[in-house]
């Protein structure tokens, strides 16, 4: 059959089989068993771009997304404004179509790349050294879990319950096989042992709130164990980095930073962490050397940690550093720069304050504050309702409404409020709320 | 000190013993040429105890990785510390500058299960071979 | 690659987005704030300095097109990178990945409202199973190596219900990619190598030997990493499940097989497909990819959270979210890469059945013209008929004449040509792994034989010429030990000492 991505014909291939010495292409596939060979194959037939086009762009249409409706959905997908630079910049065949930079001599656009993303994660966190890229947010908090066993040659793993129950699940199937201990702390009522190696935090917590790192911190340190940070990226515009507090390995979900919500992925995890712990690392690294002129340049290093290297002994078994998105976070950090980055956090904050300042003066509807009471761009409400059907009523009016915890908060609905959403947004929503609780 | 000195196990560490029963601890020129260019050593600390043929640490290359065994049983009493900022002294000078630990020897007897320098010789050759 | 940037440009291309930063400049605008303004939290929980990059919009474009020109790259060169499948990747994939209705929804809307995406989902879902005869499979991870992961948890969770604490080994060939043992090892087993035959099909007896009552099962690349297809997997298959044993399958080397044998008619438990290879999706310079687990009856009530369902309601498909039975979790939060999905079911609709089974033949049409026009220039390891890639060593080059397969793989780039995978497998000395994929025409694949056997003359003529090579690039070759003895990560203020 021919089609635009097979360019030899019937001619072709007579041929080529000529000069193989081969009578017909079957030949080729003798090796596989008679009986299993050449199978039914019952895929749809071949459409037409022009078809196909219509299809997925019809699949498309029945989606309810962010922009033809508002939306204060949130709780580790967020919906924030993407420059027009930075899919120009990724869309780049050079760069999206590349594979890994195995060869430094043909890849140094990758590479320098990857060390301008590790240089920013490092500039942001305020961490030592950061890796490339790992999969997504939960995975690289998974991943830092194994990492703060490693160092400490301890067997446990604490995790503050106010972490994302997704993370949370995401760290419980990495752990299970390795015989790691999961527990699931409260603060307040947190005592841990000596066999702990690491307590794991998010900030702004799942909810919402900011937790007392500080006091978190001495907690982990006092016994022994590490500190995981899994941090909000954008809060990073105004808020404290975690190297302030302490934090011994920092991890985080990058989306919010450049990247589209495209329904939960590609996106691209960041871990970061003390210089001593380098060598224990999971992920790509990028460094900077010299060729053999004497010119500067970058090259995958740190290999000896990787699984084509030390195969079963590895730090990890990853081989990507979703170098792709790691590029449209890098662009759009260039882009936003110093001054950008302060400016979104803070529309972010104010205008989720504003939200709740509104949403607070509903009959029926309160604030419900975790941690320090001190929120960034999410919070958490109790509504009159179940939140299910506050989310149904919302739909109804053109908003996506918010993310349904009330399996940990009675009648919560975590909201989320971004530069994305302007004050007649926010004004809708919290009128359309008001209409919900007055019915 | 000379390589012929030396007694050598097959996992390709060598080790001398002095007049005091403290072992030194190296891995041979022959290992350190398979590896190509050492850039980290990870080594015990003083005060750890190994067995003979137990893991003692884990040395990089740029494109290899090895774990080291310890060729004699005993209580660690010194470590090479300049290999953490000179790793190429493993590559150049295995026998003298690229040492890795001291040990202090629980049981002298199991040099018995350690191979001459000649010996080794033949080992490397053999299993190059195959 | 076109003529290289030896001028100053050049250099100043190379300067970092830190060293261009001048206070006051920006990159990018927003809104001014359309609401009241509240107190900021205590200033202790402020941060004071923020250090990023001051650059204007037009540098920043100019900076990374600049770089960008530093790589090979598919649209740019021919890259017959073994065991990578460096396919051409069709636009009309991305164009569909980009369209609003799929990149500005959210994971976790409600399913009712994102019907057409879960659609989309469901589709390649059922497409993969049909094309390697599983009975079921999950998009959730995010690599070839996270579905490693997964299909490899699914088989410990199946060991240990069946109370089977003991299966702790898992066999793997020593021609597998690294990433089986590092995987197998992060599912909780051990790993034992399992040694290739003279022709490099699996050694039987060796094999028979190595199953006991500890057996966890085996992890094997079919077509191997030689490039050949294991004309003893049945009795492969047939051994490791009669000792009670998982038969794991890594896909990497799909593209050999599409249409012309399905795994699950092998006897394969688990499989994950790197669709990043097979299906078409760009590699992005690393990253992102996708690395479906693909189960068989026994193992498919383990996969990963969520699968995507389809059921009929009053007459319309209705799709949704579910959790299998014996579900191992969770391989991330969300549902996977739909991105990367969007653009293997944008590339499997356009191709159709048809179309989807002549991927291969050509594939291996192509590898095999390779390599009868290179086995008199290039020592071949295996005599016989290749799959979708063939290994050639440079054995008889290092002997003869010093000169390296990295010496070889370093001079193709002075000619534009991206190298071959090398040194791996690790069975085959100086190995240079050649996959063409079936997107390269005749007319490349020509010139590409002919660079290799000028390549080859070389190496006898002026063995310098590749030791030093590549040329024209804008680096020569890198100090690689220097990189890692001295760890230097992250740009840092030319006042600061470096470390």
């Amino acid at each position: 059959m021919s089609s635009p991505f097979t360019p030899n014909t019937e001619e072709h291939r007579k041929k080529m089989l000529a000069t193989i010495g081969m009578d017909s292409v079957e030949d080729l596939f003798k090796d596989i068993p008679e009986k299993v060979r050449n199978p039914n194959l019952n895929l749809p037939k071949a459409m037409s771009e022009l078809d196909l086009r219509a299809y997925a762009s019809e699949l498309s249409s029945r989606n309810v997304s962010a922009g033809e409706y508002t939306s204060f959905l949130g709780a580790g997908s967020y919906w924030h404004h993407i420059p027009a630079v930075v899919s120009s910049i990724a869309s780049r065949g050079e760069f999206m179509t590349a594979y890994t930079p195995y060869q430094p001599e043909v890849s140094q656009g990758t590479l320098q790349v990857a060390y301008e993303f590790q240089s920013m994660i490092c500039q942001l966190t305020g961490m030592d050294v950061a890796n490339a890229g790992m999969y997504d947010g939960s995975t690289s908090l998974a991943e830092a879990a194994l990492m703060a066993c490693r160092v400490t040659r301890r067997n446990k793993v604490a995790i503050l319950n106010s972490t994302s129950p997704l993370y949370t699940d995401v760290l419980d199937t990495y752990v299970q096989a390795p015989g790691i201990d999961l527990e699931i702390v409260e603060e307040g009522h947190m005592t841990l042992g000596d066999e702990i190696a690491c307590l794991i935090v998010q900030q702004p917590n799942f909810f919402g709130y900011l937790e007392d790192m500080q006091n978190l911190a001495n907690i982990a340190h006092d016994a022994g164990a590490l500190l995981v940070v899994s941090v909000d990226p954008v809060s990073l515009g105004m808020f404290n980095p975690p190297s302030d507090y302490g934090a011994d390995i920092v991890v985080a979900e990058g989306q919010g930073i450049g990247v589209p919500m495209s329904y939960g992925g590609p996106y691209v995890g960041i871990f970061a962490c003390r210089q001593e712990f380098v060598r224990q690392m999971p992920g790509r690294i990028v460094g900077k050397t010299l060729d053999t002129q004497g010119k500067e340049a970058y090259v995958l290093t740190l290999q000896a940690r990787e699984q084509h290297i030390r195969r079963e002994h590895a730090t990890s078994n990853i081989c990507t550093s979703v170098a792709l998105i790691s590029l449209m976070m890098t662009v759009y950090l260039a882009c936003m720069g110093k001054q950008g980055m302060r400016k979104v956090a803070e529309l972010c904050y104010h205008k989720a304050h504003y939200a709740a300042s509104l949403i607070s003066a509903i009959p029926g509807f309160s604030i419900v504050e975790y941690g320090t009471g001190i929120f960034f761009r999410e919070f958490t409400v109790r509504c009159p309702v179940p939140p299910k059907e506050v989310n149904q009523s919302l739909l109804e009016k053109g908003i996506i409404g918010g993310f349904d915890v009330s399996e940990y908060s009675e009648n919560g609905l975590l909201l989320c409020v971004t530069e994305m959403n302007s004050r007649e947004d926010i004004e809708n929503l919290s009128d359309a709320l008001r209409e919900i609780g007055e019915s | 000190m000379t390589p012929d000195q030396c007694k050598y196990s097959s996992e390709h560490e060598w080790v001398y013993l002095d007049d005091d029963g403290v072992g030194l601890v190296g891995i041979s020129q022959h290992a350190a040429d398979s590896l190509g260019d050492v850039v980290f050593v990870d080594l015990p600390i003083v005060g750890d105890s190994m067995t003979q043929f137990g893991k003692m640490g884990e040395i990089e290359s740029v494109k290899a990785f090895s774990e080291l065994f310890s060729p004699v049983g005993g209580e660690v009493v010194e470590v090479n510390n300049i290999l953490n900022d000179a790793p190429d002294l493993v590559n150049e000078s295995p026998y003298e500058k690229g040492w890795m630990i001291k040990i202090k020897l629980n049981d002298a007897s199991e040099l018995d299960n350690l191979m001459t320098m000649s010996e080794y010789d033949n080992f490397v050759i053999q299993s190059e071979g195959n | 690659m076109t003529s290289p940037l030896f001028s100053k440009l050049e250099q100043e291309s190379r300067k970092l987005l830190m060293d261009r930063t001048v206070e006051g400049r920006i990159g990018a605008t927003l809104p001014d704030l359309d609401v009241p303004e509240f107190d900021l939290p205590p200033s202790n929980l402020i941060r004071e300095d923020l250090p990023l990059p001051e650059v204007s919009e037009g540098e920043i474009v100019r900076y990374f097109t600049q770089i960008s020109q530093y790589n090979f790259s598919i649209d740019n060169n021919f890259y017959p990178l073994g065991s990578c499948t460096m396919k051409y990747n069709p636009k009309l994939n991305d164009l569909v990945a980009s369209m609003p209705g799929f990149s500005n929804i959210h994971p976790l809307q409600d399913d009712a409202t994102v019907q057409g995406a879960l659609q989309l989902v469901w589709e390649v879902q059922e497409y993969l199973t049909e094309i390697t005869g599983m009975a079921g499979t999950c998009l959730t991870p995010m690599a070839g190596a996270d579905g490693e992961l997964a299909g490899m948890l699914m088989a410990r969770a199946y060991h240990l219900d069946r109370g089977d604490d003991q299966r702790k080994v898992v066999l793997i060939p020593d021609s597998a990619h690294g990433t089986n043992p590092a995987s197998a090892v992060m599912a909780g087993f051990t790993v034992k190598t399992l040694p290739s035959d003279s022709e490099g099909n699996t050694d039987l007896d060796a094999l028979q030997e190595s199953v006991g009552d500890d057996l966890a099962g085996l992890m094997i690349t079919l077509p191997s990493t030689l490039g050949l297809f294991d004309r003893n997997i049945l009795e492969v298959t047939r051994i490791v499940r009669e000792s009670g044993g998982i038969v794991y399958g890594d896909g990497a080397n799909l593209n050999a097989l599409l249409g012309r044998v399905k795994m699950g008619d092998l006897g394969f438990d688990v499989i994950h497909s790197n669709l990043h290879k097979t299906f078409s999706t760009p590699h992005g310079g690393g990253g992102p990819g996708a690395g479906p687990v693909i189960a068989g009856p026994r193992l498919v009530d383990y996969l990963p959270s969520p699968v995507i369902c389809r059921e009929n309601i009053d007459g319309r498909s209705v799709f949704k979210r579910s959790n299998p039975g014996q579900s191992i979790g969770r391989m991330g939060a969300f549902q996977g890469n739909f991105g990367v999905l969007a653009r293997a079911f944008t590339y499997i609709r356009s191709l159709g059945g048809e179309g989807i089974r002549s991927i291969s033949d050509d594939a291996v049409v192509n590898a095999n013209y390779i390599l009868e026009r290179l086995k008199d220039s290039f020592d071949l390891p295996y005599e016989r008929v290749c799959m979708h890639e063939v290994v050639f060593s440079a054995r008889n080059l290092k002997n003869n004449c010093g000169v390296s397969a990295l010496d070889v793989a370093k001079r193709l780039i002075d000619y534009g040509v991206h190298p071959p995978t090398m040194y791996f497998p690790l069975i085959v000395e100086e190995a240079l792994m050649v996959e063409p994929t079936e997107t390269e025409s005749l007319e490349t694949l020509d010139t590409f034989i002919d660079i290799m056997r000028t390549i080859s003359e070389e190496a006898h003529s002026n063995p310098e010429l590749l030791h030093d090579a590549p040329h024209f690039t804008p680096n020569t070759r890198l100090d690689e030990a220097r990189a890692a003895r001295f760890p230097d990560l992250r740009w840092r203020p030319s006042h600061e000492d470096s470390e």
